[in-house]
């Protein structure tokens, strides 16, 4: 209890003496994780609108492998990225293992199918009925598709919580493609990892807490966003 | 609808503008040279003090891999670094024989310890050599962690045991599998024996009840020394980078801040500066 206690007191001095380096570690998770989001967002969306709307062979198939991707075990990820970007690996030649770079593609493979999934069940809610009643007045496919978006736009949110929230918590791969370099590709959750096997646990604990604040924030933020709208809706008599 | 569009698009903003940071990553025109070694030295803060000197030097630019001993030499060994900092001498020799490393060079030491239970069941606290106290924990079947990882301090571990004769298997031979700090923790808890370098169970010693009843046997010196990659181990390795960081490490600025490295926070240095020497004549 004490070393809560400790660990307390040292996440408030870091926070608010801003102290340099903890707040470059996180803006560093912050900004690799929102570039890992983001990618995933513009290829899971995609994905996961064709995966609910169209209809086409071999359409379970990648339901499934988009499914298992949801779980996918991050480790597993970190070692065939670091497998493929190492010098002695195929893609070698781009120097990019040990980079933020390399970090965003792995957490963009943990990401993406998350948000494929959620994209895909939240336009599968949608009442099918919807989409025949929009052509039916008219509207073209793109339009369609704009407002079909529209409507499904709070799951969507959800998806892109569950998918930030899965990367920026995320380790093992960060330290096996990244590396935990100080300064470059050191995170949150490695540097907890890090300060953990030195022994300083009151830092290790510092920045747990940070990284739950952090991702509390954001939830907190997108959340509000979501309920919001919610509310706008009538109200069932 | 506004406030979504408004949350939404600041988001976007922020995700937006890193981008372009995230990109450019660490600072351009500066090579890199990739140093891969052992948790230990990462451990205990000596690398962030001297990285900063040797890129100030310039030139380069470091990115430091800290794994375990085994995974930092096979990573030189596979062209996936340009220098090696490890402590495993035995293997160290092997891969200096099988010419994927070279120019091995001493650069500090300190010392192995052996910690256990404060009522010593095995009664090792007479024992002077590492390998008789092993043979006393066997015998008494008292509980032992290894680190199990094929670090350095596994493997000064497993050569103990094949020097005592013994192979450790039971269940009083537990295997972490992971690195030196959680090793420690997982002996406290199982009241057990366990091999540790000095520096890591000083850094642990608040929350670490065991203590220290062996030290001092020259089998349990504890020698760093930095390896050159062979360039003939892959297309990209930085052979001219790796031996300016391994030039560094043996050079009398680096050996200095070794010699006084961890006073500040434990009282006492944590290594003894080598460089130039030879094996035979380190230790007590």
């Amino acid at each position: 209890m004490e070393l809560l206690w400790q660990g307390s007191v040292k996440a408030l001095e870091l926070i608010f003496g801003f102290d340099a380096e903890v707040w470059s570690i996180t803006w560093l998770s912050i900004k690799i994780s929102g570039c890992a989001t983001l990618v995933s967002l513009l290829v899971g969306v995609p994905l996961g609108i064709v995966l609910a709307l169209a209809r086409f062979r071999g359409r379970w198939f990648i339901v499934s492998v988009v499914n298992t991707g949801m779980g996918l075990a991050p480790v597993v990820v970190g070692l065939f990225v670091s497998i493929f970007l190492w010098r002695s690996g195929p893609l070698g030649f781009l120097e990019l293992i040990y980079s933020p770079f390399a970090m965003v593609i792995a957490q963009v493979i943990i990401a993406f199918p998350i948000v494929a999934g959620l994209t895909m069940a939240s336009f599968q809610s949608l009442d099918p009925k919807l989409s025949l009643q929009l052509l039916g007045i008219g509207a073209s496919k793109p339009q369609l598709l704009w407002l079909l978006c529209k409507e499904a736009r709070l799951p969507l949110l959800a998806a892109v919580m569950a998918g930030f929230g899965g990367v920026i918590s995320e380790v093992g791969a960060s330290m096996m493609v990244g590396g935990n370099i100080r300064g470059e590709t050191r995170v949150l959750t490695t540097a907890t990892v890090l300060e953990t096997g030195k022994g300083n646990f009151d830092i290790a604990i510092a920045l747990s807490l940070i990284l739950l604040a952090l991702t509390f924030a954001i939830n907190f933020l997108l959340t509000r966003a979501q309920q919001r709208e919610q509310h706008r809706w009538p109200k069932p008599s | 609808m506004r406030r979504t569009g408004l949350v939404s698009s600041l988001f976007t903003l922020v995700i937006a503008l890193s981008f372009g940071s995230v990109a450019h990553g660490a600072e351009a025109g500066k090579q890199n040279v990739i140093l891969s070694t052992t948790t230990s030295t990462q451990d205990s803060g000596l690398l962030d003090e001297l990285v900063p000197l040797f890129e100030k030097q310039g030139g380069y630019s470091v990115k430091t891999i800290s794994v375990g001993t085994g995974q930092a030499l096979a990573l030189g060994a596979k062209g996936d670094a340009d220098v090696v900092l490890v402590h495993a001498p035995s293997l160290e020799k092997k891969y200096v024989a099988d010419g994927k490393l070279r120019n091995r060079r001493l650069v500090m030491y300190n010392d192995f310890v052996i910690i256990g239970p404060k009522d010593d069941p095995a009664k090792i606290r007479s024992i002077k050599s590492a390998t008789a106290a092993l043979q006393a924990i066997a015998g008494a079947k008292a509980n032992f962690v290894s680190r199990g990882d094929k670090s350095g301090t596994h493997t000064l571990e497993r050569a103990l045991w094949k020097k005592a004769g013994i192979e450790p298997k039971g269940s009083w031979y537990i295997e972490a599998g992971q690195g030196m700090g959680a090793t420690l923790g997982i002996a406290n808890e199982r009241n057990a024996y366990t091999i540790s370098d000095r520096g890591t169970y000083l850094a642990f010693k608040k929350r670490v009840s065991l203590p220290i009843w062996l030290e001092g046997d020259r089998a349990l010196l504890n020698i760093y020394s930095v390896l050159e990659v062979n360039p003939t181990n892959g297309p990209r390795v930085n052979s001219a980078g790796g031996k300016a960081f391994a030039d560094f490490m043996v050079a009398p600025e680096a050996q200095k801040v070794i010699r006084t490295f961890g006073e500040k926070k434990f009282g006492q240095p944590l290594f003894v500066p080598v460089a130039g020497k030879k094996e035979d004549e380190l230790g007590a």
